[in-house]
């Protein structure tokens, strides 16, 4: 794995819990969807775990992370509650958004997810304005905005890389690049050779990176980020993945050459990390199954709560469309 | 200059002053949009101008030509606690912008239940009358209040441009602020200074019992001119400018149609679908078995906006297309 800076165990560890979070919550919900327990349009981020995992780590709680409807690993890895994060996911009251967001716009103000999107490549224009906002007020907070590969040819993507640069904001654009946007594969779609590429347009760094190698995700975001609190500005990280279960809940991938999707499936960064993790010696096989193990509990309980929690009521219609009192 | 004269100014003067004192009143407003610090010229039409020197480029930022980066950046600040003012050179630009407005400031209080909010003014103007042709005076009010979540207004006046300017930059939901660039330099009174216009309150500007006339922005002038005319004949018109669009003052239009029994709605935009539609189906719903007459609707010709002037004068419409409406009504 690369060198220069290196991350601590305790790092490593927090990584390796963090990634296996989302890759529970990705098995049971998807789980529960099959079961017919739930119903729910699903984007599924199994295969870029480590990106959002080797990211937050650098962040604080006050930062601020933009994300799709692919977007429950960011979420996750910014530390959002449990158990109303899944209720949200179920449409329950207890939700985050009491149930109004729902898959697609999972956000928790209170831990630093103020939006998340459902059209593609909107985020970026937004996290220039919450990073504006830390610029005028002098706080040191950063915002990380994720999108595909696919967000990177809509107009929305360039305004706001030209913006962010001209006003020099501590932005981090994250591109997780997984090979295919929808259903169309990288090169028949992007006429660039690197989304990182792209950077140089706009005069701010653009740096590629495995984003399946948790050390190396992890150095590229770190010095992003560190770039971005420092007033530096913004940097475009293009994280590199694989999206091993389709575009959304019921594609079949039929699109992905079979050679191609058992190359990645053989190359699954989970595995790949635990194996290196016990190697080098920074956890035994006990330790990491305890994490796992930790994880699957905090996720049933959540589970749980979500199952049980109450659909909101039909009065919910009428509020939260303007300020409580004034007239829609 | 007598006292009287003094106290007059026109609309780019009153938002100037209500952005003015905004910014002085709370430093969490900001101003962002094409061309608006002075450095550039403090906007096109001179809005912002001085505001950059007195705020600093800081809360005053001019921006490149991309109407989704300045929305977008205008969303993200108001959710982190600005009070963003953005300035979309005109209405028609606000297409490119549609995303960041509809799906995003408009709606994310909701999607959030009621996490977040998105406290923001998009300024913009707009109006036939200067041969700026098809993509450039497009009156687009019934998009916004179609859309749940924003509000949407239109001063016809100085007063009523600084009043309502401060009520949108203080309201904590998305505004559309509404600005017609041939009114921009006609003199009207004097605001009072600090004195807000509601959301949502429209303004009988004349009494009338014969008739009720619902206008707003640069057509209520039209209206005032027929209004005159029809006194003229003995006909006896009340006037109501509605100031906002959505939400819409049904208790003052009602009050009025009430009393009168006929309505006519004017306005710049096409006649379809539009906010003569909605007050009309709101009208009969209520009133129905008592009105005498239909309402009428007056408004642009169906196409859109033409450069030649011959053809601009006869798209908008004029006091002759809207005394007609009310003579038909009338009889």
């Amino acid at each position: 794995m690369s060198e220069t800076k290196q991350p601590g165990k305790a790092t490593l560890l927090e990584i390796y819990r963090i990634a296996t979070l989302i890759k529970t919550a990705d098995d049971r919900f998807i789980a529960l969807i099959k079961a017919g327990q739930i119903a729910s349009p699903y984007y599924s981020p199994r295969g870029q775990e480590l990106i959002p995992a080797a990211i937050s780590v650098s962040l604080t709680p006050a930062d601020y992370v933009v994300t799709t409807y692919r977007g429950i690993h960011d979420q996750l890895a910014k530390g959002i509650p449990l158990k109303p994060f899944v209720a949200e996911l179920f449409g329950r009251a207890t939700g985050t958004c009491k149930g109004k967001g729902g898959p697609m716009h999972v956000t928790h103000v209170a831990s630093g997810l103020p939006v998340t999107t459902g059209i593609v490549g909107a985020g970026l224009p937004i996290a220039n304005g919450l990073a504006w906002a830390s610029q005028l007020k002098g706080t040191d907070q950063v915002t990380v905005v994720n999108f595909g590969d696919g967000a990177s040819n809509i107009g929305a993507f360039h305004e706001a890389l030209n913006l962010a640069a001209v006003w020099t904001l501590p932005v981090i654009f994250v591109c997780q690049n997984n090979g295919y946007a929808e259903h169309t594969k990288y090169e028949y779609g992007t006429g660039a050779a690197t989304i990182a590429d792209r950077g140089l347009a706009y005069g701010i760094p653009g740096v590629e990176v495995d984003g399946n190698d948790a050390v190396a995700m992890w150095q590229a975001a770190s010095t992003a980020i560190a770039r971005a609190r420092a007033g530096d500005g913004p940097t475009l990280l293009e994280a590199n993945t694989f999206r091993f279960r389709g575009h959304l809940m019921g594609d079949d991938s039929h699109y992905i050459p079979k050679e191609e999707m058992a190359a990645a499936i053989a190359a699954d960064p989970l595995p790949r990390f635990r194996a290196w993790l016990i190697e080098q010696g920074h956890a035994t096989d006990g330790q990491l199954a305890d994490i796992e193990a930790t994880n699957v509990a905090a996720f049933e309980e959540a589970v749980e709560f979500g199952l049980a929690s109450p659909y909101p009521d039909v009065s919910e219609l009428d509020k939260d469309v303007v300020a409580e009192g004034a007239q829609a | 200059m007598s006292a009287v004269q003094a106290k007059k100014i026109n609309i780019v003067q009153a938002i100037n002053m209500a952005l003015h004192d905004a910014m002085e009143l709370d430093s969490s407003v900001v101003v962002l949009g094409e061309d608006i610090a002075d450095r550039e010229g403090g906007g096109v039409f001179k809005c912002t101008a001085g505001l950059s020197g007195k705020f600093g480029t800081g809360r005053v930022k001019s921006t490149p030509i991309a109407e989704q980066a300045i929305v977008g950046a205008a969303v993200g600040g108001a959710l982190a606690g600005l009070r963003p003012v953005a300035e979309i050179m005109l209405m028609n630009f606000t297409t490119v912008a549609m995303d960041q407005i509809v799906n995003h400031a408009a709606k994310l209080r909701f999607m959030t239940g009621g996490q977040t909010h998105v406290p923001l003014v998009i300024r913009t103007t707009t109006g036939a009358g200067f041969g700026t042709g098809g993509q450039h005076a497009d009156y687009l009010e019934a998009w916004f209040a179609h859309t749940a979540g924003l509000k949407v207004v239109a001063p016809s006046n100085p007063a009523d441009a600084y009043g309502l300017l401060l009520s949108c930059i203080f309201d904590d939901d998305p505004c559309i602020f509404i600005e017609n660039l041939p009114l921009y330099f006609v003199p009207g009174e004097a605001p009072v200074p600090g004195q807000r216009v509601p959301i949502g309150k429209a303004k009988v500007v004349q009494e009338g019992t014969d008739i009720t006339l619902i206008s707003y922005s640069k057509t209520l002038h039209e209206v005032i001119a027929a209004a005159k005319d029809l006194a003229r004949e003995g006909v006896s018109a009340e006037v109501i400018d509605l100031r906002t669009i959505s939400p819409l003052d049904m208790p003052t239009i009602l009050a009025s149609v009430a009393k009168t029994g006929r309505a006519v709605v004017a306005h710049e935009a096409q006649v379809d679908f539009g906010v003569g539609a909605e007050i009309s189906a709101r009208l009969h719903k209520a009133l129905f078995g008592t009105l005498k007459a239909p309402v009428a609707r007056v408004g642009a010709a169906r196409s859109p906006v033409p450069f030649s002037k011959p053809l601009e004068s006869a798209f908008v419409p004029t006091k002759e297309r809207i005394l007609a409406a009310i003579r038909e009504t009338l009889k």
